[in-house]
């Protein structure tokens, strides 16, 4: 039933644009009575952040379009399992004995049903919305870093042009205004490929989730798997270029009286447990960021039907302000696109120049 | 709470994938890029440097030239002043030289006339010797009748002969 009322979403959007209200409110009200289950906001909301098995692009009346994805699953009871997402038929149907749950521990997951009816979930390697994303925004990044590393190859001399000029002042941002004050001058470049690397994908699918169609749309830096996996990266090259020094003075820094490490080594503790919160952090601040901002503009665009459910002409003059704080709301996530990749990007690189330090900079 | 479930299959396809797109950005992107970024801004500081050096060449070539100039003044004077020493020399000596010759001539000739002088008194000497001769015989003759006569004929002309 949501799907219905996001296509009217869809209908709505296009109003608000267009002079023909009149013909338009007639459709709307025969849509209206063929969808009479109150609106849930909560599920429209979640429906779009969370990750699912086939890409829905919309639902016009009663027809879902979609694209259906592979879903891969290795079971321990039955081996493995590749077929297409269509075979669930939008989660309401059982296919060689897998379901999409509805609810529970594995709610919209796939999930293996046993003899006994028990449900267990397998390793679920399927092409998810959010790794489709995933794939195209790599591709992306690759087609456009390698056609500039193109140009930059046969004509370094010359002054940059097209996609380059958009591409050189971020990277040469990220470079002298992240990496060399972070890291410092000496042993940045070793580090700069890593640090380009996840500002540009951290911002371009930032950028990707804010459009609202097909291949853009999925929540794929809101995902919390996802911050993780590039939070670990972080830590992991953290921790493996840290300095003696950087391990000494965490467990033992002389600088801290002997009470607080001696006998309950107190500061050792912290500083250990601050080892792994800062990747959490970087996970959780990321995440937080990108879902908020979906939620919220989701949120003002559900105002609308939450009042048609009250009057027409409530929903009518809603509408107008939601489609306002919305385009604010985009705008805003547009800067907390760039934001976001940048906070990333600079913490990963305080990090990083943090596990680097010698004694001698702590004067 | 699934929302900050992480989940396996989109850590495992993120996992690999990114490290893919570290590993091909890093190798055939940010390398050449960031390469070509130092290079052109070594050769901007370089081509900042370079021009610096030409202005310097130029100064330099510039002060160069004047002095250069200053030196051919100079030594075109010396060379006119060294042309017109060596005229007076020349005539000097071609005076000198010329002295020198008709003081030659002038000895030469001298030394002819004093030849031809001593030739001529030899000449004359050998004259008057015959004259002599001649006019003993004369006087031989005429007076040689009159013992007194011819003494005093001899004696006459003994008077007469002058050598002068």
């Amino acid at each position: 039933m949501t799907r219905v009322l996001r296509s009217i979403i869809l209908v709505l959007f296009a109003l608000a644009l267009s002079t023909n209200l009149l013909k338009a409110s007639e459709e709307l009200a025969v849509a209206d009575t063929v969808s009479p289950k109150k609106f849930n906001t909560g599920e429209l909301i979640f429906d779009h952040i969370r990750d699912s098995y086939e890409w829905h692009v919309t639902t016009i009346a009663h027809t879902h379009i979609g694209i259906p994805l592979p879903v891969i699953l290795y079971s321990q009871n039955s081996g493995f399992h590749v077929f297409m997402s269509s075979n669930f038929h939008h989660g309401t149907e059982e296919f060689n004995g897998f379901k999409i749950a509805a609810e529970g521990k594995y709610a919209k997951k796939v999930v293996e049903v046993l003899a006994d009816g028990s449900e267990v979930r397998p390793w679920d390697f399927s092409i998810t919305k959010n790794v489709v994303s995933l794939f195209v925004s790599v591709f992306l990044l690759l087609v456009i870093f390698l056609s500039v590393a193109k140009r930059y190859r046969e004509k370094y001399d010359e002054a940059p042009k097209g996609l380059q000029g958009w591409i050189e002042p971020v990277l040469l941002f990220v470079r002298d205004d992240i990496a060399k004050p972070s890291i410092g001058n000496e042993k940045y470049e070793k580090y700069l490929p890593y640090l380009l690397t996840i500002f540009f994908f951290i911002l371009i699918n930032n950028i990707l989730g804010l459009v609202p169609i097909f291949p853009g749309g999925a929540n794929l830096t809101g995902n919390i798997t996802v911050t993780l996996v590039l939070a670990l990266f972080t830590f992991v090259i953290t921790s493996l270029s840290g300095s003696r020094n950087y391990w000494v003075h965490m467990v033992n820094d002389p600088e801290i009286p002997l009470w607080l490490k001696f006998p309950v080594p107190l500061m050792p503790i912290v500083e250990i447990m601050g080892v792994f919160i800062k990747p959490f952090v970087l996970t959780i601040r990321l995440f937080a960021n990108i879902t908020a901002g979906h939620i919220v503009a989701l949120g003002f665009y559900s105002l609308i039907f939450i009042f048609a459910e009250k009057s027409y002409f409530a929903a009518y003059g809603i509408s107008v302000i939601s489609i306002t704080f919305t385009v604010f709301m985009s705008v805003l996530e547009l800067l907390v696109a760039f934001i976001q990749a940048y906070v990333f990007t600079l913490l990963s690189a305080l990090y990083i120049g943090l596990a680097l330090e010698k004694h001698e900079s702590h004067a | 709470m699934g929302l900050v479930m992480p989940d396996f299959g989109l850590f495992f396809w993120m996992l690999v994938t990114f490290s893919l797109l570290l590993w091909i950005l890093k190798r055939f992107a940010w390398g050449p890029i960031l390469k070509a970024l130092s290079d052109r801004e070594n050769l901007i500081v370089e081509s900042l440097k370079s021009a610096e050096n030409a202005k310097e060449e130029m100064k330099r070539l510039q002060s160069g030239n004047e002095k250069i100039l200053r030196e051919a003044v100079l030594e075109r004077e010396k060379i006119v002043k060294e042309a017109r020493d060596l005229k007076e020399s020349i005539i000097r000596d071609a005076r000198h030289e010329a002295g020198i010759e008709a003081n030659k001539v002038l000895e030469n000739a001298r030394v002819t006339i004093e030849r031809e002088r001593v030739a001529a008194i030899s000449d004359i000497k050998s004259l008057i010797a015959n004259f002599s001769v001649e006019i003993a015989a004369k006087i031989l003759e005429e007076k040689l009748a009159d013992e007194s006569r011819q003494k005093e004929l001899v004696q006459n002309y003994i008077d007469k002969i002058n050598l002068n």
